[in-house]
Order: structure tokens, then sequence, then C-alpha cells
């Protein structure tokens, strides 16, 4: 068997290719995160939350309606991104004046409630979810294994967040937006429905959310708890990324997925807490984050 | 303040409380009213850094399971009494506090907030792998012993009223704090924090000093909380316990002396009173965060407090 550095080059890849799914897990949610505070101000709390809901409704169509994968990742984002522009509207609207810690609380109760009403009908123990037939097997690379539906999970995300960031930063809409963070009044003035921009971006946020919660269905077990472990490590991803950039917080996340990765390999005790050691070290170094402006 | 009530009532008012505190064992379980004491203690502490220096923490499950692990272990398994053991506790809190602290008061906001839940995520996953915390089981059985060797804690009793008495020193002392020069001096930074720097106050280090302080005052109640139950456990540093200390400051009041207290009675009330239908708990406590930051933002003693200015009872 090959060796790197006294690693089985399999567990080697095998982890990289875990850490590289997980990172992108976080630079989706990373990504919601960001651009919900961009516009809004407001750090979701719910995020996590609002991504179980995403693979719970996946799970949900497939057993109650009979709709498959295909379908769920359809209709998932859409359910949750209208759940999301309910909320918005009937609550987060209210909390812009205020200072931004409101909306942290808020979200956070949000998150209680959402955790709470999943846990009291499915209980903490997991649900499976097929892998789809079309994406089930795995490619043999020679040096590692590859599950198709994991190499596909990367791909969706990559298309996912660099579309994003192509939308955000090259087109007119995205102008709009960036525009909006700056200065809603004088973009208002131009007639811009700023107010309806907000509410379909927190919208879309939380529909990224609720995408990568059913691309991540068939990987990890769907769950009531699968969104509150993740969101703080997402949470110090957005620490060390600095969430001044999309792309910042894109790079970050999967960076962070590939350290977690090889930190499992090397040295599996820290594995867990590897990505709060980084914070750690970043903010020491730069307090403002990898990719921040300003304090 | 020209219009600042005769300290005459004040006094009557806070003995009455203290009757109250020294009555109500003999109405209610005790074991209830010591679990309101150390969350309400807890939570005192949390608001000395949100109400009076604007700083969320949503880290502070950290020093309140720490300093609880510690007490527990010192107390079970080196033997030491109450007294000692809590004092290690409040120690290691305050040493976890300055480090967290320092970390944290490099950002603002809700940076700050992010950066010390994410460091107290990393203090749970240390207890899910130390042998001393013994994992999920936590430390069981731990021993009240004799306080100074003399009084047997075992007696609930005397627990009791040795867990008053910590609570009503740390709120006087929490008191005199938040109404010194340095409580002022904190108060500028909340209000108005460039003004501040510029007047010329070295603001990280009393932003540093009441992360500190309330650290040390969490790890106290954490401490104490440890020997009323006789036991630590993964659920004190997990970061539900941190959102709970921030319900409880938020429902009661923010940046008041009682707030705190009277908030985290009625969070355990509701704790024991919907034990029995499970995940129900935390889904009453996400309906009173959302309630509370939509309707009710200055909390029960907050929507009270103009009426007991005006009787003179608080200042």
């Amino acid at each position: 068997m090959m060796t790197i550095l006294g690693i089985p080059t399999q567990a080697l890849f095998g982890q990289l290719l875990l850490g590289l799914i997980n990172g992108a897990f976080y630079a989706m949610l990373s990504l919601g995160l960001a651009l919900i505070f961009g516009l809004l101000n407001i750090i979701n709390f719910s995020h996590g939350a609002l991504y179980m809901m995403g693979a719970f409704v996946a799970w949900l169509a497939l057993n109650f309606l009979g709709l498959g994968y295909w379908g769920a990742l359809i209709a998932a984002p859409l359910v949750v991104a209208v759940i999301g522009i309910i909320i918005e509207r009937t609550m987060l609207c209210r909390l812009y004046k205020l200072d931004h810690l409101y909306g942290l609380l808020l979200t956070f109760g949000l998150a209680l409630i959402i955790e709470g009403l999943f846990r009291e009908g499915y209980g903490v123990s997991g649900q499976p979810y097929a892998v789809p037939p079309a994406l089930a097997g795995g490619w043999n690379l020679g040096f590692m294994f590859l599950p198709i539906y994991r190499g596909w999970v990367v791909v969706a995300s990559l298309v996912l967040c660099l579309g994003t960031w192509y939308a955000i930063e090259k087109t007119k809409l995205g102008a709009y937006l960036r525009a909006g963070t700056e200065n809603p009044t004088l973009v208002q003035a131009f007639g811009i429905n700023v107010p309806l921009m907000i509410t379909l971006t927190y919208g879309f946020g939380v529909a990224l959310a609720a995408i990568a919660g059913v691309l991540a269905a068939p990987i990890y077990q769907v769950s009531p708890k699968m969104g509150s472990d993740l969101i703080i490590v997402v949470f110090a991803v957005v620490v060390i990324g600095g969430m001044g950039s999309i792309m910042g917080s894109i790079l970050t996340g999967y960076m962070l997925g590939i350290v977690e990765g090889l930190t499992k390999v090397f040295y599996p005790e820290a594995a867990s807490t590897v990505i709060f050691m980084v914070m750690v070290v970043v903010l020491l170094i730069k307090p403002a984050g990898l990719f921040g402006k300003g304090a | 303040m020209s219009n600042a009530p005769p300290p005459s009532r004040q006094t009557p008012f806070i003995l009455a409380l203290l009757g109250l505190g020294l009555v109500l064992p003999f109405i209610f379980y005790p074991v209830f009213l010591m679990k309101g004491l150390c969350f309400g203690l807890f939570a005192a502490a949390f608001n000395l850094l949100l109400g009076y220096v604007g700083l969320l923490s949503f880290g502070h499950a950290m020093f309140f399971g720490w300093s609880a692990y510690v007490t527990a272990f010192t107390a079970k398994e080196w033997g030491l009494t109450p007294e000692i053991a809590i004092l290690l506790g409040v120690a290691t809190a305050a040493v976890l506090g300055g480090v967290v602290g320092w970390l944290a008061i490099r950002r603002q906001g809700i940076y700050f907030a992010m950066i010390t839940l994410a460091l107290a995520q990393l203090g749970f996953f240390v207890a899910v792998q130390a042998p001393m915390t013994h994992g999920e089981d936590g430390i069981q059985g731990v021993p009240r012993g004799h306080l100074f060797g003399l009084i047997d804690l075992s007696n609930t009793m005397a627990m009791y009223y040795f867990v008053l008495a910590v609570f009503v020193l740390s709120l006087l002392f929490l008191y005199r704090v938040v109404n010194s020069p340095f409580g002022q001096v904190l108060k500028a930074i909340r209000d108005n924090e460039p003004r501040a720097i510029s007047l010329g106050y070295e603001v990280s280090r009393y932003k540093l000093i009441a992360f500190v302080l309330s650290a040390a005052f969490a790890g106290l109640a954490g401490s104490l909380k440890s020997l009323v139950f006789q036991l630590a456990s993964l659920a004190d540093v997990s970061w539900h316990m941190s959102g709970e200390v921030v319900l409880m400051t938020l429902l009661g009041g923010v940046g008041t002396v009682l707030g705190p207290t009277v908030g985290a009675f009625l969070v355990v009330a509701i704790q024991d009173f919907f034990a029995g239908i499970g995940s129900w708990v935390i889904i009453i406590q996400g309906v009173i965060f959302v309630i509370c930051v939509l309707l009710f933002r200055s909390g029960m003693i907050g929507v009270l407090a103009p009426w007991l200015k005006r009787r003179g009872i608080t200042g």
C-alpha cells in the first residue's frame, strides 16, 4: 500500500474528501449568512435550523408525497424560502433600526422553536435518506475510491457558491444589492424597492441553507440536531473569514473543511476543536478576519 | 439625579426581600429555590457585561460549566472542603475569563458574541474528551462536605442558607461595582465607546476587567450549582446553557440589578413545570425569546422600573 508521511494514501485522500465535503457545507452556509448580514445586518442564528428544515422537507416529501431527491432539491428551498420570507416580514423587519444584537437574539429564539418542534415530532435519533439512484455507486480513481454522490455535492456546492458570487459581484442586480447595503435611502430614491430586495435576499439566503440541507440528507442522518451542531462551526468560519466579502466566506469555508479533514488524519483528537484553534490564531494576528475590513 | 429617592425606602425593601429569602424554604421546595438562586447569580454576572458594558457574551456556559467541573472534581477526588473547592472553581473561571475576554474584546457587537460562542464550544469539546470530566456521565455524587469543617452542607437547609448568603453578598458586591466610579466608566463605554476613548480611558482594560469579574461570578454560580445538585455535567458547558442565561437576563430586564434573578426564577420555574413534556421546554423558551425581543425589550423589571422608581424603591 502507498503511504504519504506514514499515512496510507487511501485514508489521507478519504479524509481530504470528507474535509472538502464538510467545507462545501461550511461555504454554502457562511455564504448565506454573509448575504443576510450584508443586507439585513442580522446574524441569522436560525440558519442552522433552516438548513435542518431543508433536509427534513426532503425527507418528509419522500416519505409522505413520494417526491424524490431531484424534486426535493427544488421544493425544499422554495418551502424554506417562503417560511423565511414570512419570518422576515413579520418579525425581522421590526428590528432593523435596533442594535444588531436583537436580530441575533430573535433568530436564536426561532432556532430553539424550530429545533424543538422537529424534536417533538421526530425525536433526536436520525432518519436515513437514500442516495438517489442516479448518483449511487462510485469511481475507483486508483489512489482512492470516490462515491459519486460526494463528488456531486462538491460540484453542486461550487456551482452554487460561484453562481451567487457572480450574481452579486458582476451583475446589475448584484450592484443594486451592494448599493442597498451602502446607502438604502439613496437607492430607494432611484426607484428601487429596497424593502422587497431585502425580503427576497433573506429568502434567497435561507434557500441556500435549505439546498445545503437537501444535499446533506443522504450523507448525514436527517436529524433535528444537525443544524445546531453545524451552526457554531459556521460562526467560527465566519469569524475567521471576516464576512467582509462573498468570496472570502466561500474560500474560508472550503479551506477550513480541508484543515479539519487533515487534522483527522494526523491528530484525530484535535479534529473537533481545530477550527476554533485556527480562529484563536487568526484573531491574534488579524482581528478583522482573513478577508475582513475594519474591526 | 435630582429626584433620586431617599435611601430610607430602599433599605426596607432590601430587608423585606432578605426576609423573604429566609422564609421561602419553609414554603417552597428548597432545591428549587437553590437552583433559582444559582441561576440568578449566573444571570446577574452575565448582566454585568450585557447591561453595563453592552457586551453580549454567548459563551458564559464555559465559565459556569468549567468551574462546576473543577469544584466537583476537587471536592470529590481530592476531598477538599467546599469553600476551597469553590474558590478553585472561581479561580478557574477567572483565568478562562481572562483568556476569552482578551481574545474577544478585539472585536465588537455580533462578532464579539460569535467569538465567545465559538470559544465556549472549544471548551465544550475539551470537556467531551478530557478524562477529568467523565464525558457524557459527568462528575456524579459530588460530596457537599462540611463548610469550614463545621457546617454539614448535606443538610438541605444549611446548604440553602449558605447559597442564599453567597448570593446576597455577590449581588451586593455587583451592585457596588456598577455604582462605583469604575461602573460609571463601564456605562460610559456602553453608551459611547469613542467618547470614552477620547476622554482618555483605556477602554480595553476596563472591558477586560469587567469580563473577568463577570466570568468569576458566573463561575461562582457554577461551583455552587455543582454542590447543590452534586453533579457537574456536559449540560453545564453546552451552548444551550449560554443561551439560557441570555434568556433569563432578557426576560428579567437587561441592566437592572434584580431583573436577571427574577428572569432566572421564571425560567427555572418554566423548566420544572414543563419538565415532563420533553421538547416543549425548548419551544417555550424560544417563544419567550421571540416575544421578549419583539415586544418586551426592557424585560419584567424594566417594565416595572418606572413604578418602582416612583415609590422610591430602586434608584
